[in-house]
């Protein structure tokens, strides 16, 4: 019953009087072994849910950093089923609970239905998918309900009230707030006070669903959103991984430090 | 079988979700481009039913553009290939050199109805991007240009004109640095900056409402030649073929747009084959490849089976494009247009055969893959047929590509 894990985990961190940690990295990046290494040092670093994007090169919604992890991912050969390996066997040894991002031609070329069962199969509790947006979504949001698997819908600060509440009210129980308007990895162009007052608007349309604040959020900031549901770090990981793997050391390492900081600022 | 609507418009033929034929186009993208696309929606809308916008398109497209081009007869290739009568729409006479300058146009003059300072767009062979930043000059937009690094070295000479209108050009290095990887970063940049800035997509591909104004901006090619044809033979010909190019589709769509519901038209698209030989091509209509998303909509695209576009390889950079419009993928599937593809080699050998039979047509290397199936079927057809071959593009831009291929230095 994944989905209903996925709520529980941001319960959780709520209980604690805190906001859940996700990270992101692309599945496969630097290549299948390291990637689960580096899932496992994430895990042991206090993060509260992975995102495990499954890389497309026509990924027109991330910046730089990312689209370098997904580079080095895909040309080492990566395939959508190493991905669901990589979860799989992390999953066969952690609670912690798995989110696919992702890209619509991913899905659609391994097949909807094949692709929810391998989801299952390999214990991933919910879905974002980058461009398919409200409401063409809503059929295979529908499908992802019916498997136990959490369809994340996506909001951002130029949907208007009236979409939002559309959108809100088809939504499962977690959302995601795209922070601003750009890629991924882009510095902040907006306050966090601005982020934090859609944020609660969010909240006040909808009070029971959990809602997740990502792009553009980095260890100088997160502290910021501590009073929020969830925020999630992806570029700045991944661009962590990029240095490493440069300098020669150990990407799994150095990511999982970079979450013990980021865990200890939101929460400080 | 999808139908066709007769009488409708057929960049109006797609359902409340943006879908023609139910699955091709659409809006697959990022829920920021949500805002500025129903914005560009509503305003593309209420300026089709302006009368004062449509005048101020005319006034530039007739003064500035230089519409009409030429219809003209090639005497000459008739007389050489011996069968059909081929005749030529000579697009490339355009101010600019190719058909990309109608879409350039009418973006800025939306850009600037949208009260936008800032407009940036995409390019292959270069003269999207020319127009655009021909244009952008022309009515003071500062202007973005997103171009494949392998593009910038292959048709310098495009690259030469944008800068000289004053361009910001960027080079993308990602992917196989080419008009693919170009339209991705394009899109990128107007995700984060469509506040101020209005995105103009070089061809008829991208969300529906791009594929929408640039079918309706090149409409204009097929709204004087009707012009022409029923002034050189009275009436529309019993048979006529009209054959274009097609990368995006832009050209094709606009020069077919009014022939669309007469069905004794024939339209023919000619896709990049690639080198003679070689697995790697640019045609996903003619090589049925599969369903797929790209740039925010569905469309038929070159890909692997684990959904990653596939690298094209075609010696016209204006036609080395894994994915195509989804009004050619609809125009296909309702079986109203027949699309092949023509070899690099072909390419280059109608090339030559028409500058040298004509003389006052030098195709590029795009409209040169229309020319080489145009001098395949002619002389399989009687000369009660009449050809009409698109020449959307001008060869000056090509002319180191060609020389090279030809073995002579210039
Ligand atoms: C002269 C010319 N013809 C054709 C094309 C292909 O584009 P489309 O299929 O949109 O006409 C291009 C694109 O750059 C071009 O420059």
């Amino acid at each position: 019953m994944s989905s209903e894990t996925l709520y529980k985990s941001f319960v959780n961190a709520e209980k604690k009087n805190r906001a859940a940690l996700l990270t992101y990295t692309v599945g496969g990046d630097p290549n299948k072994s390291i990637s689960l290494e580096i899932f496992r040092e994430i895990a042991k670093s206090g993060v509260d849910i992975i995102e495990c994007g499954l890389g497309h090169g026509a990924n027109i919604g991330d910046g730089g950093a990312i689209q370098d992890s997904t580079y080095r991912a895909l040309s080492g050969g990566i395939r959508t089923d190493d991905v669901f390996d990589i979860i799989k066997d992390f999953k066969d040894e952690s609670e912690i609970d798995v989110i696919i991002m992702t890209y619509q031609n991913k899905i659609m070329s391994y097949g909807e239905e094949k692709f929810l069962e391998k989801c299952r199969e390999s214990q991933v509790s919910g879905i974002i998918c980058v461009d398919w947006p409200w409401p063409l979504n809503l059929k295979f949001s529908d499908k992802c309900k019916k498997n136990s698997i959490t369809f994340i819908q996506l909001l951002c600060p130029t949907t208007n009230e009236e979409r939002l509440n559309k959108i809100l009210n088809d939504a499962h129980d977690v959302v995601y707030y795209i922070s601003m308007l750009s890629t991924t990895g882009q510095k902040l162009k907006v306050s966090s006070n601005e982020i934090i007052e859609r944020f609660q608007l969010i909240k006040k349309l909808s009070p029971e669903k959990k809602c997740i604040i990502g792009f553009g959020i980095t260890a100088d900031t997160i502290n910021d959103f501590k009073k929020t549901d969830a925020c999630v770090v992806g570029s700045a990981l991944c661009r962590e991984i990029s240095n490493s793997i440069n300098k020669e050391l150990n990407p799994a390492i150095n990511v999982g430090s970079m979450v013990r900081q980021l865990k200890d600022n939101l929460n400080s | 079988m999808i139908q066709l609507q007769k009488g409708v418009p057929l960049i109006d033929q797609h359902d409340e979700n943006g879908y023609w034929g139910g699955k091709f186009g659409g809006n697959q993208i990022a829920e920021s481009l949500n805002h500025p696309i129903e914005e560009l929606e509503n305003e593309f809308e209420k300026l089709r039913q302006d009368d004062t916008f449509i005048k101020e398109r005319d006034y530039y497209f007739k003064n500035f553009i230089g519409a009409p081009t030429p219809f003209i007869k090639l005497e000459n290739l008739t007389k050489y290939l011996g069968g059909a009568q081929i005749y030529c729409k000579l697009v490339s006479k355009a101010t600019g050199g190719a058909h990309k300058a109608y879409n350039a146009v009418v973006h800025s003059l939306i850009c600037r109805r949208l009260g936008k300072t800032y407009i940036g767009g995409d390019t292959g062979a270069g003269y999207a991007g020319k127009m655009l930043s021909m244009a952008a000059a022309k009515f003071n937009l500062k202007c973005k240009i997103f171009m494949g690094a392998k593009d910038i070295e292959r048709q310098s000479i495009n690259v030469f004109s944008m800068r000289s209108y004053g361009a910001d050009i960027v080079p993308v290095n990602s992917g196989s640095q080419t008009l693919v990887d170009a339209v991705s970063e394009c899109m990128r940049w107007w995700t984060s900056e469509n506040e101020d800035s209005h995105m103009c997509v070089g061809s008829t591909v991208g969300p529906t409402i791009f594929v929408k104004i640039c079918a309706w901006s090149t409409a204009q090619i097929s709204r004087e030649m009707k012009k022409q044809v029923i002034d050189e033979f009275g009436e529309v010909p019993k048979d006529m073929k009209l054959i274009n190019c097609v990368g995006g589709g832009s050209s094709a769509a606009g020069f077919w747009n009014e022939w669309i519901d007469y069905d004794n038209v024939e339209l023919i698209g000619v896709e990049a084959g690639g080198p003679e030989g070689s697995k790697k091509h640019a045609a996903p209509l003619t090589n049925d490849s599969p369903l797929g998303v790209l740039h925010g909509a569905t469309q038929y695209v070159i890909q692997d089976n684990d959904g990653e576009i596939e690298e094209t390889e075609s010696i016209s950079a204006g036609l080395d494009y894994p994915g195509v419009s989804p009004l050619h993928c609809f125009l296909k599937e309702a079986g109203r247009a027949r699309y092949t593809s023509a070899t690099d080699e072909e390419a280059i050998e109608a090339f030559q055969l028409v500058s040298k039979n004509e003389g006052f047509v030098s195709p590029s290397l795009e409209p040169s893959h229309a020319f080489a199936e145009a001098i395949k079927i002619a002389p399989t057809l009687s000369k009660d047929t009449i050809i009409v071959v698109d020449s959307c593009g001008d060869s000056a831009k090509d002319s180191k590509i060609i020389a090279e291929r030809l073995g002579y230095k210039i």
